[in-house]
């Protein structure tokens, strides 16, 4: 037997809210993977869209170069506003 | 990699473990972290698929339609449940494929508790009632747990988890406030599932060698015994306002513990039911097997349409 790819499914809870990955599950194709996201992962109202990808499609970042992705982030207060001080007198900006 | 790195990756893992940080698939973790995750979820995920079995049965045989939706949607959140566990031991690199032969083959194990029969209406709410209600006690205990798709498919579980105990529930109440015969069926039930129930939280904790590493990685947050205590005392005040009796003449509040006690448990006929002699354990697994085998051809039929649709969808592109 030859078997189903995989696929992650992506559910928007609400109209507002972004998709959010919830989980993953084996399909033969989209078709099949959009019907099984509906009763796998919304049998309570849990989401008003569906998006279904193959795994196979998603490309991700590789934990052990956390260091070099992610670091440079972290000495760059000055992209928060509260690295700026500003006169008492200023009550709203 | 030398000892010594190993030991200092080791050191840094379990550091990121006590910080309650969650690991996720593709960070570094010890071997035998993978394996025992492996073994552990892909066993979880077998017993909600194979629990499905014994309740299957009475579906066509609910007294009401009502309790005939409950109980199809019960059943229907179960094989989800499994769903759920086998995508997250598959984050760490086994396919469902090889979990299937596990089960089928009689290698992995699942719940013991799911090789007693089903005799009455009433087993339906017991089930719902003690063996849900265990498994709840589990899995709360393991929403907190390190390994990240694991913790986050308990976290899921659980949100359906208490409508399963509660239709049970029910379904006893309704037995309960019935004529004398419901009545004996609910104490008949309840004569037959309460030790088995027990025996859901595994073996004494001073029988229990993997106790140590798993609440390192907080694949136990509570041991067997703590939460087989927990499972009592929460149990107790349910079954009075049932009106039934626990069939233990040793139980017993005691003051000064602020604890039921409790008898023993028959830790033979525990172990017979793991090793397989349990009265159902062959009925069980020939059940599930079948339906896979029985299966295959729609599953082929489903790649061979698949197939179909995307070579018709290249030549039209053409
Ligand atoms: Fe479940
Ligand atoms: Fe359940």
């Amino acid at each position: 037997m030859k078997n189903w790819p995989l696929w992650e499914v992506f559910i928007r809870s609400k109209n507002g809210l972004e998709h959010r990955h919830c989980g993953s599950l084996h399909a033969s194709d989209a078709t099949m993977a959009l019907e099984n996201a509906r009763d796998v992962y919304t049998r309570r109202m849990e989401g008003v869209s569906i998006w279904v990808v193959p795994s196979a499609q998603i490309t991700a970042s590789n934990p052990e170069n956390n260091g070099e992705t992610f670091e440079p982030a972290i000495d760059k207060a000055y992209r928060h506003p509260t690295f700026y001080e500003l006169p008492d007198e200023l009550k709203h900006m | 990699m030398s000892e010594k790195e190993l030991k200092s990756l080791e050191d840094q893992f379990q550091a990121r473990i006590d910080r309650d940080e969650k690991i996720e698939p593709k960070d570094w973790m010890p071997e035998k972290y993978r394996q025992t995750h492996i073994r552990q979820i892909s066993q979880h995920a077998h017993s909600e698929i194979v629990g499905m079995l014994p309740e299957a049965n009475w579906i066509t045989r609910a007294p009401t339609l009502r309790r005939k939706l409950a109980l199809l949607a019960k059943i229907q959140d179960e094989g989800g449940h499994g769903l759920y566990l086998y995508s997250a031991a598959e984050t760490l690199g086994i396919s469902r494929e090889e979990m299937y032969d596990q089960l089928h083959s009689g290698k992995a194990k699942y719940s013991s508790i799911f090789n007693y029969p089903a005799l009455t209406w009433a087993d339906m709410g017991t089930i719902g009632w003690l063996v849900d209600g265990a498994a709840i006690m589990n899995q709360v205990a393991l929403m907190g747990t390190s390994y990240g798709p694991y913790s986050r498919a308990m976290v899921r579980i659980c949100k359906e988890e208490s409508f399963h105990q509660r239709q049970g529930y029910s379904i006893l109440l309704t037995m309960a406030n019935g004529t004398p015969e419901q009545k004996a069926m609910v104490q008949d039930a309840m004569n037959r599932w309460w030790w088995p129930s027990l025996m859901m939280f595994g073996p004494k904790d001073a029988d229990s060698p993997n106790t140590e590493q798993s609440v390192k990685w907080k694949l136990k947050r509570k041991t067997n015994d703590e939460l087989r205590q927990q499972f009592v005392d929460q149990t107790v005040p349910q079954a009075n306002i049932l009106g039934i009796t626990i069939p233990d003449d040793k139980l017993k509040w005691n003051e000064e513990r602020k604890h039921y006690d409790f008898g023993e448990i028959d830790w033979d006929e525990f172990w017979q039911v793991v090793k397989g002699h349990g009265p159902c354990n062959k009925q069980r697994l020939e059940a599930r097997k079948s339906a896979w085998e029985k299966g295959t051809w729609v599953r082929d039929a489903a790649v061979a349409y698949a197939e179909k649709q995307a070579n018709k969808e290249v030549k039209q592109a053409i």
